[in-house]
């Protein structure tokens, strides 16, 4: 009222705002059709594009990160046309043409994780906002993945999951901007669990030591109703700190528990500490309620079993691919991988690459960076040629259906990598489940305009 | 009920006697130079190393390219051959075998040559300076440390083979008398604990009974009216300083096999050791190797799902739950004594 009274009429402050408006050039986008709506979160407008990495290069799930590191560099170089072109020459269908992405060369920056959820928080914000990357991926634990995804709806930026095997990720902490490639581990109870009651029998009684993190969670929950549903008991489910290194105090009570089968819900280094000591502790060799003495890991990977050397000889676990399947994909992938590094590419590699590859193909095909119509080209994808048969990107919770793979260490390995046999590749069909029993709510597509 | 007991009882001594070592070298510092020495983990760490430089030294390889045959994953096939057993043939494949005991050969010398030299470069012109002053200068030392090892080895755990007859477990039950096959333990957790209890013995005996450890202690005393006496205390210190980092090496290339070693692993066990030096009481070299075992046998125990089931989460707390009790009932730790650490 004061400022009025000096002057200030109505009709003056309307004349100046809109004065203002114009003056900063923000009229064009209010009276331009769609224009508002192709203003987003780093929408490139140099002839390059940037995808953020957030890899845990060290800490507990550091292998991977490395791994993951590699294989995106690697998808990189045949997006832009360099080196023998990937998986790009067998995915179907593809609308991609190794001219980098809409024609920009792409580049990459990366941020350690540090397998640590706030620290991938941070470093996630940190490309995002001053890095400027229009896709964020990578990650190898659930708790950075659900994280990061979590920030990437605030800030409406795709995240392409790396290796993250929760529920959760694509259950109850689901997101729109949120996409996993990776299977779950619900996905590994249903496949896992008839194979190991053929092999050890239907009498069993188990014993569970779980990371003690959202991963871990649902992979107990995921094996214990999956093993219970088939006959065996669980005797107990202990729960273990994440990087604990030294398990021997939740080992020496698995002994004398009346359990004849141990069952390691850890992975990365804590599996190879976890499975490596309980073979110290003379598991493999124990005898309980009259039955040789197993373990169980549900998550393998290759790196992990390379870790653990022979302790990982005959146990049973799932992977999501594996570089000795011999569809095209995995043939053409483990080759480039393995002229490009010399060794093949472990199952982390693998969902890293095909992430980036199909946020790629997403892109072209929608015509955009801008994300909700990247989403709506993920959105019910259905595609071939990646390494794990048809598979499809479910639009209703973001989880990629396709085939799982039933692994079991390898008794005579031929070389460092030649360290798990594929027992059975269970179909996608029969993985496949309701993507409600998980709740979750994906939340708007609509983007945040500034980031 | 008894074997499950028994064998928390084990496990808690087994841990217990790797806090007390590495505590031991920590309060062995402490108690002669005053310095508290936050790059301790970093020498545990340092010694672990020794291990993975003695085998990658003893698994060097002749590496051949056969450009006419392909590895199955497209790169040209390499042919290897182990340079150790082309040399020494069967003794060349024993030492390979035994690299981690073997591997104290080279790190005795190598970790006192880090310890004196880490004492005369740096530490001794911070013993007149503040405790948090020493605190910070040992702490950067530690991460430098580890950026340098990180940098040659990679920040991914090098796991270390133990011996091969030393692996799987010992049938402790059978051996005493009672059931087979229901109390066992692993036979290098064994030899890890006799390994810790002969070294802490060492330790104690070498300042109990030789002239030099006389001295020392009559340094730790009283500083100033042993050097009036003629005797140069400060280059014994030195030498404890390197004696506390064999110390601390010898506990590290032990620890290998059990856990495989990255840049990371002293920072793990560093607050875990000064937990045990505190509860102990600083300085108090009975004091460490107390508060190690009681802290390894808690720990253990609290981990015992029954306990679990009274109290959820109490095995990731029992260390820092006790320690607050003893500090809150005996300030000085249980072997403190009055005036150290103290204005």
């Amino acid at each position: 009222m004061t400022l009025l009274k000096r002057g200030l009429s109505r009709r003056r402050v309307l004349q100046t705002g809109m004065a203002g408006i114009i003056g900063t050039g923000v009229s064009p986008l209010i009276f331009s059709k769609g224009a508002w709506a192709q203003e987003f979160c780093n929408n490139p407008t140099g002839d390059t594009v940037t995808f953020g990495l957030n890899l845990p290069l060290t800490g507990a799930y550091a292998e991977e990160g490395a791994d993951e590191q590699k294989a995106y560099e690697l998808a990189v170089q045949h997006l832009n046309g360099e080196g023998d072109g990937g998986l790009i020459n067998v995915l179907t269908p593809t609308a991609l043409k190794g001219n980098g992405v809409l024609g920009k060369k792409v580049a990459f920056v990366t941020s350690d994780s540090q397998t640590k959820a706030d620290v991938a928080r941070a470093g996630a914000t940190r490309m995002i906002e001053r890095d400027g990357a229009i896709m964020v991926t990578g990650g190898s634990s659930s708790a950075e993945a659900i994280a990061v995804q979590g920030l990437c709806q605030e800030m409406g930026v795709i995240f392409m999951a790396g290796l993250t095997h929760s529920n959760d990720t694509t259950g109850k902490d689901k997101r729109r901007y949120g996409f996993r490639h990776f299977f779950n581990a619900y996905q590994s109870g249903i496949g896992l669990a008839p194979a190991i009651v053929d092999a050890y029998g239907a009498d069993r009684r188990a014993y569970h030591l779980t990371a003690d993190y959202t991963w871990g969670w649902t992979q107990e929950e995921s094996m214990k109703a999956a093993t219970e549903g088939l006959g065996w008991q669980t005797v107990e489910a202990v729960r273990t700190p994440l990087g604990a290194a030294d398990f021997s105090q939740y080992l020496t009570p698995v002994l004398n528990s009346g359990a004849d089968v141990l069952i390691l819900n850890h992975y990365g280094n804590d599996m190879v500490n976890s499975l490596t000591q309980a073979v110290q502790f003379g598991m493999r060799d124990r005898q309980a309620n009259g039955k040789d003495f197993q373990i169980v890991v549900p998550l393998f990977s290759e790196l992990m079993a390379k870790g653990a050397g022979a302790n990982i000889k005959g146990i049973f676990g799932t992977s999501n691919w594996h570089w000795n399947l011999q569809d095209p994909g995995t043939v053409a992938f483990t080759k480039s991988f393995g002229a490009a590094y010399g060794a093949p590419p472990s199952q982390a590699a693998h969902t890293a690459y095909v992430q980036a590859l199909l946020y790629a193909d997403a892109v072209e095909r929608a015509g955009t960076f801008y994300p909700p119509e990247v989403i709506k080209a993920l959105e019910g994808f259905e595609f071939d040629g990646m390494g794990n048969g048809p598979t499809l990107y479910r639009a209703e919770d973001h989880q990629c259906i396709k085939n799982v793979l039933v692994v079991q260490g390898n008794d005579a390995p031929t070389s460092e990598y030649d360290v798990l046999n594929i027992v059975k590749e269970i179909p996608r069909d029969a993985v496949a489940y309701d993507p409600t029993i998980f709740g979750g709510d994906l939340g708007p597509a609509e983007p945040v305009p500034m980031c | 009920m008894f074997e499950v007991i028994f064998l928390q009882f084990l496990n808690g001594l087994d841990k217990g006697a790797a806090y007390a070592l590495i505590a031991l070298g920590l309060t062995l510092v402490f108690g002669t130079l005053g310095v508290v020495n936050f790059a301790h983990g970093a020498l545990f760490m340092l010694g672990a190393f020794c291990a993975v430089l003695f085998r990658q030294l003893l698994t060097l390889e002749t590496v051949t390219v056969d450009p006419t045959k392909l590895s199955p994953w497209g790169a040209p096939l390499e042919v290897r051959e182990p340079l150790v057993q082309a040399w020494f043939g069967d003794f060349g494949a024993v030492l390979v075998n035994y690299s981690v005991p073997a591997s104290i050969i080279i790190t005795i010398p190598i970790m006192l040559l880090v310890g004196i030299g880490l004492e005369r470069g740096i530490i001794k012109h911070f013993y007149k300076r503040p405790h948090a002053e020493q605190i910070l200068v040992t702490f950067g030392l530690a991460i430098v440390a580890q950026e340098l090892i990180k940098s040659f080895f990679g920040p991914n755990p090098i796991p270390q083979p133990m011996p091969s007859d030393l692996r799987g477990a010992a049938d402790i039950g059978a051996f005493l008398g009672m059931q087979a096959n229901v109390i066992t333990y692993p036979i290098w957790r064994l030899v890890y604990f006799l390994f810790s209890f002969a070294i802490i013995a060492g330790v104690f005996a070498f300042l109990q009974f030789t002239t030099f450890g006389m001295v020392v202690r009559a340094g730790m005393a009283d500083r100033e009216t042993v050097g009036l006496l003629g005797i140069n205390i400060d280059r014994r210190f030195t030498i404890m300083f390197g004696l506390a980092a064999v110390v601390a090496g010898m506990a590290g290339v032990m620890y290998t096999p059990i856990l495989p070693p990255n840049y990371h692993i002293g920072m793990d066990f560093l607050v875990l050791s000064f937990v045990v030096v505190v509860v102990g009481g600083m300085g108090s070299l009975p004091g460490a190797v107390a508060a190690g075992f009681l802290l390894g046998i808690l720990q253990s125990f609290a981990s015992m799902t029954q306990v679990k089931s009274l109290i959820p989460g109490i095995d990731q707390i029992i260390i820092y739950l006790v320690a607050v009790v003893i500090l809150l009932v005996l300030p000085r730790g249980l072997f403190g004594r009055r005036g150290v650490m103290e204005s």
